[in-house]
């Protein structure tokens, strides 16, 4: 313990504080004036002494004393839950399913809870999609988004000018995403990986521009409306459009608005299984080796003659497919959309899921993406400062745990541990 | 003919200002190799900092202008490379070491967290500052002619200013050959006792200072800006960065000015709508036909 030292730095970091925070949080624009507000810098740099103070004794104490390796207790307890689960899948999983689509049915679920957690599942989907092209394929894709704003449009567009249903505009706005993913990356993947970046965000930022230019097509920033899902040709509307059928009436029970939540909850719910089943089968499948060892070592699969311009291009369109069904549960959910949705922040959201959740990692990336839809929702008297939270958030974990919260364990293989299942590969 | 010549003189404007933000990410690039999603967040911070100063320094009886806006221009300055500084120390140091990805989350949450906290201490409404010189220079006729301000001359003198002393800093001190050596190989400067961790640093404070220098020539030139002009400006001088060859400052430079300059006459010429798409556009065919942008070296692989 030296706390004269820890003392002398933490006002080394008071002042750098002082002097970055003084003029942005004390000295706010009001015109042409300046309005001091001094006591608001004062109270952030007492903040950064105190944390900076803390900080270093806590450092120092743990030097002297013993090794605690926080993150290492973190990983191997969550591991073995996760392992002992795992092998108890025949029975955690089924119960797992019936919870999950029991939960609408209680009557403690709302309308507005269940809307949240069909959004959860809706990121737990598009973050399986970008986990093929980000966690498997190791390609940056900065502009996802664009995916799922073409399925998302492509499906109102569908159904405003060819009448085109929910069902069959599930595998269509997929090929479409696909052919989009495809036509995007072919030039691109070719190239280093790093450009493929900057060539994602401008192409996300085209597809947005587009969207809120194009005004006649797409209405603009004013958004379009997109046709509700229906079950087998029943709607789920309190009167039918001309010639549907509404559920309730088909049922003989009374309208409730609910049901129409749970309907879409339960689609949603579907959906994201399916593309947690589709990602764990990939992820074992020779293509799926392929594109890891892509990821690990360029060169040496080019040696092998792994075709690496096709390889990555499956998954980038992979990808792009499961972003484009994401975006037609969206507008089918929501029932409006409007370019505002479909900004940078929201491809920065997905790829957040994906790398704090553990890159390749499924159990990971459900619970990023389970604390990224639903931390806000329980912060909103906090709004203003969400984002901010959000971001320190990003920066933090990423110091903490760099390979995101759970790091996936590269199957690897040991002489003499053939016979039995590989242990690696237990924290997922 | 004059439309033409008179968006000549705004995309050289345009373009100027793209090259000083796109030294910032070509120099973080060469040197660690990460994008930094931050950097657009520096050039707007530095805006806000500009009109602060400046407002501090009339506020204060400084009535001469030009000496008002030196003073505005050192603080500014020496502000906006410490906050370069510390979002390399906070943000990007910790994670060295660790995989690509890592400190490219980092940036882009280090992103949020300076454009939420500027809009959480300074609102959200567009800021304004009056216009400080209005004299103007015109050629041609009275009905047709090209107009340049004496702002707009100010800008492209600054940018020259700035470029040679840049250049002198990295080919002729002791400062600069310790970044070529570091971006040329990292663990031999190492060896050699560079102190690369501060080389790291001093290449974030003059990226951040670069994009300083524009934020306040953006400021004085248009003089409205608001907490989000960071992302635009940030995407597009990481387009001019790639467009003029990733990890060459000549390149960053050249490449500002040929995005800034083909940008305003597609806006001039065709549409303005669609006057980002164009700029996309070209980015990914000068990948397709030129990978290593305009004067960017090939990279060999060793293996």
């Amino acid at each position: 313990m030296n706390p004269a030292a820890a003392i002398k730095d933490a006002l080394i970091a008071a002042f750098i504080a002082g002097t970055l925070f003084v003029p942005i949080v004390g000295l706010i624009l009001d015109e042409r004036e300046v309005d001091f507000q001094l006591t608001r810098a004062a109270i952030v740099v007492a903040l950064v002494f105190l944390g900076r103070l803390l900080m270093t004794l806590w450092a120092q104490t743990r030097d002297a004393g013993h090794q605690a390796n926080t993150p290492g207790r973190f990983t191997s307890a969550v591991g073995s839950v996760y392992a002992a689960l795992e092998e108890r899948a025949r029975i955690v999983v089924p119960v797992l399913v019936v919870v999950l689509i029991a939960i609408p049915f209680s009557p403690l679920a709302t309308n507005y809870l269940i809307q949240i957690m069909s959004l959860t599942l809706i990121y737990v989907m598009l973050g399986m999609g970008l986990n093929i092209v980000v966690g498997l394929a190791g390609l940056l894709d900065l502009g996802y988004v664009a995916f799922y704003a073409v399925g998302a449009y492509g499906y109102a567009l569908m159904a405003q000018n060819f009448g085109v249903s929910f069902w069959w505009a599930i595998p269509l706005t997929a090929a479409l995403a696909a052919t989009a993913g495809c036509v995007l990356g072919f030039p691109v993947l070719r190239m280093h990986g790093d450009y493929l970046a900057i060539v994602t965000l401008g192409f996300g930022e085209i597809i947005r521009i587009l969207l809120v230019n194009m005004t006649k097509i797409t209405g603009g920033p004013n958004g379009m409306s997109a046709p509700r899902p229906t079950l087998f040709g029943l709607e789920f509307t309190r009167s039918a459009k001309e010639g549907g059928v509404p559920l309730h009436e088909f049922l003989g029970i009374a309208y409730d608005a609910k049901y129409r939540y749970v309907f879409i909850y339960l689609i949603t719910l579907a959906f994201a299984a399916l593309a947690i089943f589709i990602f764990r089968r990939l992820r074992e499948m020779p293509i799926g080796r392929a594109w890891e060892a892509l990821r690990e070592d360029e060169i040496a699969c080019k040696a092998l003659g792994i075709n690496h311009t096709t390889t990555k291009l499956s998954a980038f369109t992979l990808g792009a497919a499961f972003g484009g069904m994401g975006g037609v549960l969206y507008a089918a959910m929501e029932g409006f959309i409007n370019p505002s949705s479909f900004t940078f922040i929201e491809s920065a959201i997905i790829l957040s899921i994906v790398v704090l959740g553990g890159m390749g990692s499924v159990m990971g990336v459900i619970i990023a993406a389970v604390a990224i839809t639903l931390l806000p929702e329980l912060f909103r008297e906090f709004q203003q400062y969400r984002m901010l939270v959000f971001g320190l958030a990003m920066v933090f974990i990423m110091i903490w745990r760099p390979g995101g919260l759970l790091k996936v364990r590269r199957r690897t293989f040991v002489r003499g541990d053939m016979p039995a299942e590989p242990a690696a590969g237990a924290a997922d | 003919m004059y439309i033409l010549l008179q968006q000549l003189v705004n995309g050289l404007i345009l373009g100027s200002i793209y090259g000083l933000i796109a030294i910032g990410y070509t120099m973080v690039y060469g040197i660690i190799g990460m994008i930094n999603f931050a950097h657009g967040e520096i050039y707007m911070i530095s805006a806000y900092l500009f009109a602060i100063f400046l407002a501090l320094a009339i506020m204060f009886g400084v009535h001469s202008l030009p000496v008002a806006l030196l003073i505005t221009l050192v603080f500014t300055v020496i502000i906006t490379g410490l906050y370069g500084f510390v979002v390399e120390r906070v943000a990007y140091r910790p994670l060295r070491g660790s995989s690509r990805l890592a400190p490219l989350i980092s940036a882009i949450g280090m992103s949020l967290v300076l454009q939420n906290y500027v809009q959480i201490a300074q609102g959200a409404r567009d800021q304004a500052l009056p216009p400080l010189y209005t004299g103007v220079f015109r050629f041609g006729s009275a009905e047709e002619f090209v107009q340049i301000t004496h702002i707009q001359l100010i800008i492209i003198l600054v940018t020259v200013v700035s470029m040679v002393a840049l250049n002198l800093l990295i080919n002729h001190t002791s400062l600069g050959r310790a970044c070529r050596a570091t971006q040329q190989d990292r663990t031999m400067a190492n060896l050699l006792g560079i102190n690369t961790d501060r080389v790291i640093s001093l290449v974030f404070v003059i990226g951040a200072a670069m994009a300083s220098v524009a934020g306040m020539l953006i400021t004085f030139n248009f003089g409205s800006f608001n907490y989000f002009i960071g992302f635009v400006a940030g995407i597009k001088a990481f387009t001019a960065a790639v467009l003029g060859g990733i990890g060459s400052i000549p390149g960053a430079m050249l490449g500002g000015i040929i995005l800034g300059l083909s940008e305003s006459m597609f806006a001039g010429l065709v549409n303005t709508d669609y006057k980002d798409v164009f700029a996309f556009a070209l980015l990914v065919s000068v990948l397709v036909f030129r990978p290593t942008g305009i004067l960017g070296r090939p990279e060999v692989e060793k293996i």
